[in-house]
């Protein structure tokens, strides 16, 4: 009995040690939600997606563009509204077939479909022309300098695949459709689908037909890719070895990992800043204890509350230092941002002064709404924050929930003080504008739960679409950032840091955008 | 005693009502699966088109309706989160779960059974205390500290077995199973630990208590004047006698051994339906979360009428106490 326990033991030992150096054995929290390029646009969605198709131009691992299935694009000489992409040359599909112009027009036309979650992105776009096999016309509603920033995430399918598997329409994610296309693909990525089980383990092998094989490491042959969602086992996965990298990486696991011989764990600055929304256009808000008047709507009032937030604190205590402290809600590599913007102080005394001259100099109470399984530690910086508060006097009571409680509050308006964190892929303060600045309507600002309203900002927000001289375009963004601070509608508080685990053997830098591309992976 | 049945199934069907309209009644106090299901970049328009589309502004007792309706034709909907069936995906999810269970039930049930015989004949040994001492650990600790413990033991220091996952499995019908495959049995045993401890414990302490009490009656002691064999009285004569309430329990506890697992398969990310459950909670996946909620409930209606009805045929005197007082 004790020689079979033993010897069951050595042979356990010896799986664990055996396995193939060329295999990434890949876990995050969360599982791709379908293969299907256009029917979701959410992280860890695109990121599996990125391994199997490609977009035009990507972001490297830096964040910055990288041709791809475009060798190169620009504007039109002559005509601003329409941008010329010229096509890489001998590219096939996983299934032998050709990447040619006619290609790209179909996936954008899928894309912009009803069913497409991506259409928001091209919006801008009225017609997608081939010029020739290899030659692709973008006309857009007016010049949109940003377009290429847009297409960073929107993949190309094969149209006659997409025809003979009769999914050239997107898969209806509402009505709750699956089809051919949610767990079958065909892309011109460095990776084929092998096998897939959603929410369990998804396998893909190397493309050895890729056209970029000698142009990247592609050390990796098969990914493995599995969802695990509790954190602790996550990382008790990447202690025992049983996977090689791991996203989403718990910070208070952070030394523990790095202090483990043959693991180490890489950080950089995320995409995504962390603030507080304050609801300051109405005369009156109900949840807090003023009647007939509405203290946020005081800009002394705000900045008194900006003073208030110790974000040293915060790093220290409840980020473990896995944050950087900001004072503007653009993370730092977006157009727009500058270091001035994002310098911000702690100001006690100042504060109360402040307070006072509002004549809030006894304080008031509100509720502060926040989610507790969204952002890192979410929960922990919103206590810290309402000790903070109380400190010139304004009581906060601290409600926190599940994100699917806490964001329908903003998008309802439901809330008058919460937490949000924003990214932004287009690496473009614009995004940020339309989406948090520019007053709520039908089709700009549906994130901004603020109650803030000026007619002169929406006026230049809209300019920015179509400003084509970059300098004027960067000039206005500069404008409305000094308003933006100025008023200070928002109280920012970090931009997060990513956190990736991997194994020393696993050569790869964290991506601002958290989507690891596998192709860029040496594996030593 | 048909009469009998036909009321059980109606009692039945009546609280598997009950439970859908507080499932119903609940879901709206766990969010919106709205701003989840369209993505950062979405519009007001969207929001309201989207709730339209699924249903949500209707009140609660419509979305139920809407939900036995089609629920009776044996369609649960379509998953918010995955977009598939929802029947389809608990299918492809039960084995999982079933398995686990099983394993867990049987390793429960034949550990308790030896420990508790074990503590009851050497109740005064130092090992049978020391095995009662830490018994109480099994009931005492919570499941995810045991599974979290377990893995930082033999995953993380010693590097004996997997710390997530179900390992390989074979395919056989509709049904995929994990006995077949070295990885896949490897895969099983801390879960199953992790998901038997308390009910092992359990069966432990009432199979010793009930095996101390039969020790003490009489028979036992003219079985022992008579000079039979002591290893005959302690399993033919005590432990036959010591089996029938501990079979109704574990009968009882094998529906909540399927509902506990929620915490071990989140702890093992083991694809079973608890897992399933976790991820639709977190999503707001109505559809799943009513599934799920009906399938638990209708295993425990169903596992009580049966034991019920067990009782009706097995103990003669319910049978004769009920016809009596009719009369």
């Amino acid at each position: 009995m004790k020689t079979t326990l033993l010897l069951t033991a050595a042979l356990l030992a010896g799986t664990t040690l055996s396995a193939s150096a060329e295999t990434l054995r890949w876990a995050r929290a969360g599982d791709s939600l379908t293969f299907d390029p256009h029917a979701q646009n959410e992280g860890p969605t695109h990121a599996l997606a990125h391994q199997i198709y490609e977009p035009l131009i990507i972001r490297d691992m830096t964040g910055a563009f990288e041709a791809a299935l475009a060798t190169d694009w620009a504007p039109k000489e002559g005509d601003p509204n329409v941008w010329v992409f010229n096509l890489r040359q001998g590219v096939t599909f996983h299934d032998g077939a050709d990447f040619t112009a006619e290609d790209v027009v179909f996936s954008i036309n899928r894309a912009q479909s009803e069913q497409s979650r991506m259409k928001e992105l091209l919006s801008s776009v009225v017609e997608v022309r081939a010029v020739d096999d290899h030659t692709v016309e973008f006309v857009t509603d007016g010049p949109n300098p940003i377009l290429p920033s847009n297409l960073t995430n929107m993949f190309m399918m094969d149209s006659g695949w997409a025809e003979a598997n009769g999914v050239v329409e997107v898969q209806d994610v509402d009505g709750g459709e699956t089809t051919f296309a949610t767990t079958n693909a065909n892309g011109t990525g460095a990776f084929k689908v092998v096998s897939r089980e959603p929410d369990v383990k998804t396998v893909l092998t190397r493309n050895d037909a890729y056209w970029g094989m000698d142009q990247f490491p592609m050390e990796v042959s098969e990914i493995v890719y599995t969802p695990i969602q509790n954190a602790a086992t996550r990382v008790a996965a990447l202690l025992s070895g049983e996977v090689d990298f791991i996203q989403d990486m718990p910070v208070q696991d952070l030394q523990r990992v790095s202090g483990t011989d043959g693991l180490v764990v890489k950080t950089a600055p995320q995409n995504r800043t962390i603030f507080f929304g304050l609801n300051q256009g109405p005369d009156d808000i109900p949840n807090d204890n003023v009647e007939g008047k509405n203290p946020l709507a005081d800009v002394r009032v705000r900045e008194a509350m900006n003073l208030a937030i110790n974000r040293d604190a915060i790093r220290q205590v409840v980020m473990r230092g896995q944050s950087q402290p900001a004072g503007i809600i653009a993370p730092p590599f977006v157009n727009g941002w500058t270091e001035e913007m994002n310098q911000v102080e702690t100001d006690i005394d100042k504060a109360k002064a402040l307070m006072e001259e509002a004549g809030y100099g006894d304080g008031f109470s509100i509720q502060l709404d926040c989610p507790n399984d969204r952002y890192v530690n979410d929960e922990g910086i919103c206590q810290a924050a309402v000790g903070m508060f109380g400190q010139i006097g304004i009581t906060v009571n601290l409600d926190a929930k599940p994100k699917a409680q806490h964001f329908p509050l903003i998008s309802s308006g439901g809330t008058d003080f919460y937490m949000l964190g924003w990214g932004v892929p287009t690496y473009d303060s614009e995004y940020i504008f339309n989406f948090l600045v520019h007053t709520r309507g039908e089709e700009r600002g549906s994130w901004n739960g603020t109650g803030y309203s000026n007619p002169d900002l929406d006026a230049k927000i809209a300019s920015l679409a179509s400003e084509t001289d970059l300098d004027k375009r960067n000039a206005t963004i500069a404008e409305i950032w000094n308003t933006v601070q100025d008023e200070v509608l928002y109280l920012p508080i970090h931009h997060q840091v990513l956190n990736w685990g991997m194994k020393e053997n696993v050569g790869i830098e964290v991506s601002p955008e958290d989507d690891p591309k596998v192709k860029y992976f040496t594996m030593k | 005693m048909l009469a009998y049945i036909i009321r059980r199934v109606a009692q039945s069907v009546l609280v598997l009502l009950v439970v859908g309209l507080v499932a119903f009644a609940m879901f709206r106090f766990v969010g919106d699966p709205v701003d989840a299901m369209l993505g950062q970049e979405r519009t007001q328009a969207d929001i309201a088109r989207l709730t339209a589309e699924l249903g949500l502004d209707q009140p609660f007792p419509v979305q139920y309706w809407r939900f036995l309706e089609q629920a009776v034709q044996g369609n649960f909907g379509l998953s918010y989160r995955q977009g598939r069936p929802v029947s389809e995906i608990l299918v492809e999810r039960l084995p999982a779960t079933l398995e686990l269970a099983f394993v867990s039930g049987l390793m429960a049930l034949a550990g308790g059974i030896a420990l508790g015989i074990f503590t009851a004949i050497w109740r005064r040994g130092i090992s049978a205390n020391i095995i009662m001492t830490v018994s109480l650990i099994g009931v005492s600790l919570p499941t995810f500290l045991i599974g979290i413990l377990l893995i930082y033991l033999f995953s993380v220091e010693l590097g004996w077995l997997p710390s997530f996952g179900r390992g390989e499995v074979t395919r056989i019908g509709w049904w995929t199973t994990g006995f077949l495959t070295e990885s896949g049995l490897k895969a099983l045993i801390l879960p199953a630990i992790t998901l038997g401890l308390y009910q092992m414990t359990l069966i432990m302490r009432l199979v010793r208590t009930e095996m101390l009490e039969v020790l003490r009656m009489e028979y036992i002691r003219f079985a022992r004047a008579r000079g039979i064999r002591e290893k005959s009285i302690n399993f033919r004569h005590a432990l036959k006698n010591t089996l029938v309430p501990v079979i109704t329990i574990t009968g009882l506890q094998l529906g909540s051994i399927i509902a506990f697992a929620i915490i071990t398969e989140t702890v093992f990310q083991w694809p079973g339906v608890g897992l399933l459950f976790i991820n639709a909670i977190q999503f707001v996946d109505i559809p799943v979360m009513a599934a799920y909620l009906m399938l638990i409930s209708v295993m425990f209606v169903g596992i009580n009428l049966i034991v019920d009805m067990l009782y009706f045929a097995i103990d003669p005197r319910l049978r004769v106490d009920r016809t009596a007082g009719g009369h």
